[in-house]
């Protein structure tokens, strides 16, 4: 295995299966390419890693919580927009209870 | 297990990250709007603020520059209602508004943008990648813990403004790579092309974060 901490020195398979790890994460790359991939990172202990950790690092930020629009900030908007708060009671019910 | 087994789903999954508006809801809210019904201007913003909010300070970086943005996103909207036609989502239609509003902020407060995330670039234009630190392994209390979240959030502030919203409006709203290119009036390559540039910028800051291993020595920020 190379030194995790050095650079790798990219052989055109490496750069030709980078360019599609967007696609290979989301899910959208295509059955062949996908299966060459797969069978790239096999050999290839940094693309593993690359692909591995640029994997991890999407799914740490689809994991990132979500902040919250603080009540201050709503009221100021509404005062703003010069608008009555939303009634809830006027939206669809979606419960399924009549 | 073998190094590849977690990825190999991968080759059979699409991932959906976010339900879209049903046009119906659409069509009688853009109805009632254009007519001028104030509690469905009410209920565009009860639906969308919070979003909108969140994706403003993804964008600006902070809380009173995040609620100028909102507050000059629901604005804009209300004036050009009459103008929203039905090839976007009314969210997708705010997000574009949001972003632009986000996008003129950075520009007055940055006049000069001095782009920091362009990933190295080999003779022949291919980014290369510098960190093959496996941080995929460390705990995931160690790489969620409060003080990673934060260089998370830094390492997005240190995108530049276009890769930056093409990463939060994909990754971080779940928008569809159509949706995103609706909403920055962008080509679906060019948002392709930017969520790779900004996926690869952020895997490499978070790999040099988690190589120096303050996330493993409570916390403690290296020396």
């Amino acid at each position: 295995m190379s030194d995790p901490h050095t650079h790798h020195n990219h052989t055109h398979d490496c750069r030709r299966f980078l360019d599609g790890l967007s696609d290979y994460v989301d899910g959208t790359l295509g059955e062949d390419l996908c299966r060459e991939l797969e069978a790239h990172m096999a050999t290839c202990e940094n693309c593993r890693v690359v692909v591995n950790t640029f994997s991890k690092t999407v799914e740490l930020y689809h994991q990132l919580p979500a902040p919250e629009l603080p009540d201050s900030v709503r009221e100021r908007l509404y005062k703003v927009l010069d608008l009555k708060p939303f009634v809830l009671p006027d939206a669809p019910d979606t419960s399924g209870n009549q | 297990m073998r190094p590849n087994a977690l990825l190999s789903t991968q080759c059979r999954m699409f991932m959906t990250q976010r339900e879209r508006m049903s046009t119906s809801h659409d069509d009688q809210l853009v109805t009632r709007l254009q007519a001028g019904d104030q509690s469905a201007y009410a209920q565009l913003v009860e639906e969308n603020a919070n979003r909108i909010y969140r994706l403003a300070l993804r964008m600006v970086g902070n809380e009173a520059d995040a609620e100028d943005v909102l507050q000059e996103t629901f604005l804009s909207a209300f004036k050009s209602i009459d103008r929203f036609q039905e090839r976007a989502s009314l969210s997708t239609w705010l997000y574009r508004i949001a972003t632009n509003a986000a996008l003129m902020r950075l520009r007055r407060k940055e006049p000069v943008q001095v782009s920091v995330d362009e990933p190295i670039e080999s003779d022949d234009g291919d980014q290369i990648p510098r960190q093959f630190f496996d941080f995929c392994c460390l705990p995931e209390e160690s790489l969620m813990r409060e003080e990673a979240q934060a260089e998370m959030k830094r390492a997005i502030d240190e995108l530049s403004p276009t890769l930056r919203s093409v990463f939060v409006l994909r990754d971080i709203e779940g928008l569809s790579t159509q949706e995103t290119a609706d909403a920055l009036d962008l080509s679906v390559s060019a948002v392709k092309s930017r969520l790779m540039r900004a996926r690869l910028s952020l895997r490499e800051t978070l790999s040099q974060y988690f190589s120096q291993g303050p996330v493993i020595t409570n916390g403690r920020q290296p020396g």
